[in-house]
């Protein structure tokens, strides 16, 4: 048995490095786009978070924009796994994204009033999920 | 001290760490919600199919017409998961500013010079022992705002996935002897020496090739088990 080796922040210069790719594949064929937005405890843009989306073989990967946006393609699924780094953030955050009306054992486990954190908003042909870093609108990260 | 219990220390950073101004505004202050590892935190981890990696990726001094400038270094080391068994074929991927402490990326405004040889960013899969090797050039350390005569210690950026969620990892590799290193609020975030010491590089004679470039050993303990599980 081993200590793990300690995480550090992934600083602000990751973008030349860790190139973004969208997951399409590795699903039933359907793939969805989700954008959103990243915010700190100050309601503002967080410009440099690096996300990534996971579930079964399909994973993406992106970053924030100068407006903290982000947006990525990936193989439609109930709940995927993300994982957001950023400059302060000393290690990663893990949360879930639920399709609307989608839920599991996971999202059972978080008290109701935080629940709608973690549930993706339909906005036209894509799905809206806003990470909030801290504030009243925390959204829900797990351990 | 049992071997166990070294495995059990807590060696991580805190979220919040307010030496390190940016944590402030960005750690979470509600707590983490607590779920059972095996409902997905212990799930196999995702293909790299879009990820191609190719031999040439993991010489970052070989990527322009020629060479960069700076101290030649070769960091080799093993991955292994927390039961100590080695991660193979996983994705390794680094990235680092030039011997003048100047990062490629344009967010980068330290008035530095860029090296027109040098990009900075590479990438391998660990080999079926898992090790992983690059050869690249000593960065530089360069000066940040965090607070008066900021400065970061030389080091390069590791990003590795492993076989499951729980294993993903992004670090900093630092170099042994920085005197820089006990003035530094990143790596100063981990309270534990011991913590620290895990993310300090040594210099390794066996790995330097003679007139050639120095070399360093640095290796990385995953979080999780069950690396080769169709072996176990």
């Amino acid at each position: 048995m081993s200590a793990p080796t300690p995480s550090q922040t992934v600083g602000p210069f990751f973008g030349f490095a860790l190139t973004p790719f969208d997951g399409a594949d590795g699903g039933s064929g359907e793939s969805v786009r989700v954008e959103g937005q990243v915010l700190d405890g100050a309601g503002e843009p967080v410009t440099d978070a690096l996300i990534e989306a996971w579930h079964g073989d399909a994973l993406a990967r992106c970053r924030t924009d100068e407006e903290g946006a982000y947006h990525f393609t990936i193989a439609a699924a109930p709940a995927m796994n993300l994982t957001v780094f950023a400059r302060g953030l000393l290690r990663h955050l893990q949360t879930r994204l639920y399709m609307p009306g989608e839920e599991d054992e996971a999202l059972r486990a978080v008290g109701a009033a935080r629940r709608d954190t973690l549930v993706a908003r339909r906005d036209g042909a894509v799905l809206r999920f806003d990470i909030h870093l801290q504030g009243p609108k925390e959204t829900v990260f797990f351990a | 001290m049992r071997l166990d219990a070294v495995a059990d220390l807590e060696l991580d950073p805190p979220y919040l760490h307010p030496d390190y101004r940016a944590t402030v505004l960005r750690a979470p202050r509600q707590p983490f919600v607590k779920v059972p590892a095996e409902w997905f935190h212990h799930a196999r981890g995702p293909a790299f199919g879009r990820i191609a990696v190719r031999d040439t990726d993991a010489d970052l001094t070989r990527q322009h017409r020629g060479e960069p400038l700076g101290e030649r270094i070769i960091i080799t080391g093993r991955v292994v998961d927390s039961d100590g068994r080695p991660v193979r074929h996983t994705l390794v991927e680094i990235w680092q500013a030039n011997a003048a402490g100047r990062y490629i990326d344009p967010v980068d405004d330290h008035p530095a010079p860029l090296d027109p040889n040098f990009t900075g960013a590479g990438r391998c899969l660990t080999d079926g022992e898992g090790r992983y090797t690059f050869t690249t050039i000593k960065p530089g350390a360069y000066p940040w705002r965090n607070h008066q005569n900021a400065w970061r210690p030389a080091h390069v950026h590791f990003s590795l996935f492993g076989p499951q969620l729980a294993s993903r990892l992004v670090t900093q590799m630092y170099f042994p002897g920085d005197p820089l290193i006990p003035l530094d609020p990143i790596l100063g975030s981990i309270a534990d020496p011991r913590g620290r010491e895990l993310l300090i590089a040594r210099f390794d004679a066996e790995t330097t090739v003679p007139e050639w470039a120095l070399g360093y050993r640095w290796d990385i303990v995953l979080r999780g088990h069950g690396a080769t599980p169709m072996e176990a």
